[in-house]
């Protein structure tokens, strides 16, 4: 035995690193897949990252359910309240700063200094939507001076459950800038993640799971959307769909979809592009409110004036 | 007491001049069809065949859709927003001019009283007209494009189907609109009610408007489906059934042309214990007999408050006694005629059904007259919310009467329907008024009145009723496009 060995030997040993189960996140709760399935998730050069459940149409039904059920009692939160919940996120987010760092940098194939900047700014996006909830109303309703002795007022309301494609290529600040404006005025949802990398997208589910967001508002499937996305699309509980995430999904054909959507009427947000194509927006521009005004209903409430 | 009957007060027809037959609105111009089908267009009080209608044919779109893009490319593209408005307050002043025509031709050719058509359907038409006028120029005050960025820009050509239930009043809503954010239009009117359209043409023919601005074809289903599907139209703008709707989304899927949708609807009407019954009556009534209960936010389900749900239907009975049906062109006459034959099979239909269901069936004496399509006004009690007649939409003045006990039921069961368009809600209590608008999920909500419309108020459903607004700052939404929007 060389004295070499023998040193080494001597040395404490690596810590072996406790590694982590990533799955799904239903009505606050983390599930594997009914299914029982899942897939080899790698980093952009091949290497194994980790499993990630692959959510079924069962999984997908029961996070409309739960996301169903999560409705009135998030849209009904005052305004305050929702604004301070998402601001949580954000707080909780900056205290996991490094870890997502790292997973989007793995998922995406960035380099450190850009995956912080990435990180910065999906954390800074819930910021600025949060800042919002308490806001819409004044901006985007208002008093009508009708013709006549009556009290006619307009206001935003949320539409109700929400299915989306989370962007493939963008797996946080894209996420971010897809959820925020679905849930920021009371709207729930099911999100379908990016199919390729869905790991950062499951951390952001711990940090949703630990800052006060109430289980079931937000709903994420890590699995490939063209398998999930028709389910969610016919669903008939579903009042609305994002189809931003169709863009470079693999047998995804987002108008298909919309086809689907027409049985009940949902509001459909078309991906990004021309024609047919679907092409996933730059997520670093500043938001404005058309994501938000895609989830919106107005109501119109009149009464009578008289003494 | 002795009662006194009316003396018949017919309006007079004679300020309308119906021309023998129409043809096509292209292009500033009356065109003949590429194709000779035609068809009449009937009154619905009498069947009197009132003119010879020309059925556009595909290439009859075509040329419209071609007309209004050269519009669009050209001087209405090029126009500045002021002077898009002022041809908008011509047609406004043009259509309070011939009022009176406009009513007596919606009256004739629709079925509706002439004293809903004269003070509700024509001053709330040529009201939109004057309204949307003044938005043509201060659309960036509209607070429809992100801060900082481009001012809200036309979307293009838009293709528009309208319904037979308020046939100029929904032109209105239409093209009223879509001109002042700087689009042009082809519109269809529906089949059965295309006169008051055709006049309309003839109005924007007095205003100088440049032609190809408002084309307007007519004709049925094979006509509508044309101009949704063609390539050349930019976005649809659709009143009438929620199947239809479908269709439409259905067609328009996978690409880029955007939709607004008004459709059906099944609104409840709730009656609380502390609401002034007489009051409430009279929004009971004008909720579901207003138009024939051709109204797609007819409060066509009562919801009564156990309590006083003996006491509002007694009342409610005594009222419809007093209803006059009959001739749409007498002045006294409430309810007119059901606006075709095929409507009214389906009345009679769902209220054959509700029968069968065990529903109990009432409507008060009354003499309709032989000729004509006629449904009295009807009222159904001892409505469960699994019957049809509760769930479906009648488009006629057919009532279902349902009873609940607690705010919280009365809510779960307004909300027990596919539709979302409206709801009405009776109490003298301020809190439970706000309350219960907070928890309906319709677009419109009238507390202690009902059916009431206004160019500024916006209008629209959730759900199954639809998606967009019409009126109002959130109308012209569906309209512009901003930011980033393709």
């Amino acid at each position: 035995m060389s004295p070499t060995a023998t040193r080494k030997a001597a040395a404490p040993a690596p810590r072996l690193d406790v590694r982590k189960t990533y799955k799904l996140y239903i009505g606050g709760a983390f599930p594997r897949s009914e299914s029982g399935r899942s897939y080899v998730v790698s980093d952009t050069k091949g290497r194994f990252l980790a499993n990630a459940s692959q959510a079924s149409r069962k999984d997908a039904r029961d996070a409309v359910v739960a996301a169903r059920a999560a409705f009135p009692g998030w849209a009904g939160a005052t305004a305050y309240n929702r604004g301070q919940v998402l601001y949580r996120v954000a707080e909780v987010m900056e205290g996991r700063f490094d870890q997502f760092v790292d997973e989007v940098s793995a998922a995406e194939g960035l380099t450190a200094a850009r995956a912080r900047a990435t990180v910065a700014a999906a954390i800074d996006r819930w910021v600025w939507y949060a800042g919002w909830t308490d806001k819409l109303a004044q901006v985007l309703g208002g008093l009508n001076p009708v013709a006549g002795p009556y009290f006619d007022i307009s206001a935003p309301e949320p539409t109700g459950v929400v299915a989306a494609l989370a962007p493939q290529s963008s797996s946080l600040l894209g996420l971010v800038s897809v959820v925020a404006p679905i849930v920021v005025s009371g709207n729930t949802c099911v999100v379908v993640t990016s199919g390729a990398r869905p790991l950062p997208a499951v951390t952001l589910s711990e940090a949703l799971a630990t800052s006060d967001v109430p289980g079931g508002v937000i709903n994420l499937l890590t699995g490939q959307a063209a398998e999930i996305a028709p389910w969610l699309a016919s669903h008939r509980d579903v009042n609305a769909i994002d189809l931003t995430g169709a863009a470079g999904a693999d047998g995804v054909v987002w108008g298909d979809l919309e086809v689907a959507a027409a049985d009940n009427v949902k509001r459909v947000l078309r991906p990004g592009g021309n024609g047919a194509t679907a092409v996933e927006p730059d997520w670093t521009i500043t938001p404005d409110l058309r994501r938000v005004r895609a989830f919106l209903e107005t109501k119109t409430v009149w009464h009578p004036k008289g003494r | 007491m002795p009662r006194f009957e009316y003396a018949p007060a017919p309006e007079s027809r004679s300020v309308v001049d119906i021309r023998s037959s129409y043809g096509l609105f292209i292009g500033g111009e009356f065109v003949e069809s590429s194709g000779d089908a035609s068809f009449k267009t009937i009154s619905p009080a009498t069947e009197e065949v009132l003119a010879d209608i020309t059925e556009a044919t595909a290439d009859d779109v075509d040329r419209a859709v071609r007309s209004a893009r050269q519009a669009y490319r050209g001087v209405w593209g090029r126009m500045s927003g002021a002077d898009r408005g002022k041809y908008l307050f011509r047609i406004a002043r043009i259509m309070q001019e011939r009022a009176r025509e406009f009513a007596v031709l919606e009256t004739l050719d629709n079925g509706k009283p002439i004293k809903e058509s004269r003070d509700v359907d024509i001053p709330l038409a040529a009201a939109h007209f004057f309204y949307h006028a003044g938005w043509a120029d201060k659309l960036e005050y509209a607070g429809l494009a992100p801060a900082g960025g481009r001012p809200p820009r036309p979307i293009g050509v838009v293709g528009q189907v309208i319904p037979w239930n308020f046939p100029l009043l929904m032109l209105s809503w239409k093209i009223a609109p879509a001109l002042a954010c700087g689009n042009t239009v082809v519109l269809k009117p529906a089949e059965t009610t295309p006169l008051t359209a055709l006049l309309f043409a003839e109005v924007c023919q007095q205003a100088d408007l440049p032609p190809g601005v408002v084309n307007i074809v007519t004709g049925a289903g094979d006509t509508g489906r044309a101009l949704v599907e063609h390539p050349g139209v930019d976005k649809i703008a659709f009143t009438g059934s929620t199947e239809v709707g479908k269709a439409i989304a259905r067609t328009i899927a996978g690409t880029r042309v955007r939709a607004t949708l008004e459709l059906g609807g099944k609104a409840a009407n709730i009656v609380f214990d502390d609401a002034p019954v007489d009051q409430a009556v009279e929004g009971i009534v004008n909720g579901i007999f207003f138009n024939q209960g051709h109204v797609c936010c007819a409060g066509s389900r009562l919801l009564v408050q156990e309590p006083v749900h003996d006491e509002v239907i007694r009342k409610l009975k005594r009222r419809l006694t007093t209803i006059r049906v009959g001739d749409p062109l007498d002045k006294n006459t409430d309810l007119g005629a059901i606006n075709s034959a095929a409507q009214l099979d389906r009345i009679r239909e769902l209220s054959g059904i509700a029968e069968a269901e065990g529903a109990v069936r009432w409507s008060p004496p009354c003499e309709l007259p032989s000729r004509g399509f006629w449904f009295p006004p009807t009222v159904f009690t001892g409505v469960a919310q699994t019957h049809r007649i509760a769930q479906e939409e009648v488009f006629g003045p057919v009532l279902s009467v349902l009873t609940f006990r607690t705010p919280q039921e009365a809510v779960a069961k307004a909300n027990n329907t596919p539709y979302g368009l409206s709801a009405g809600v009776w109490t003298d209590k301020g809190s439970r008024i706000l309350w219960m608008a907070d928890q309906l999920r319709a677009g419109v909500v009238w507390a202690n009145t009902f059916n009431k419309f206004d160019p500024t108020s916006p209008f629209g459903g959730f759900k199954e009723s639809g998606y967009g607004r019409e009126g109002g700052r959130h109308g012209l939404e569906g309209y512009v496009t901003t930011g980033d929007d393709q």
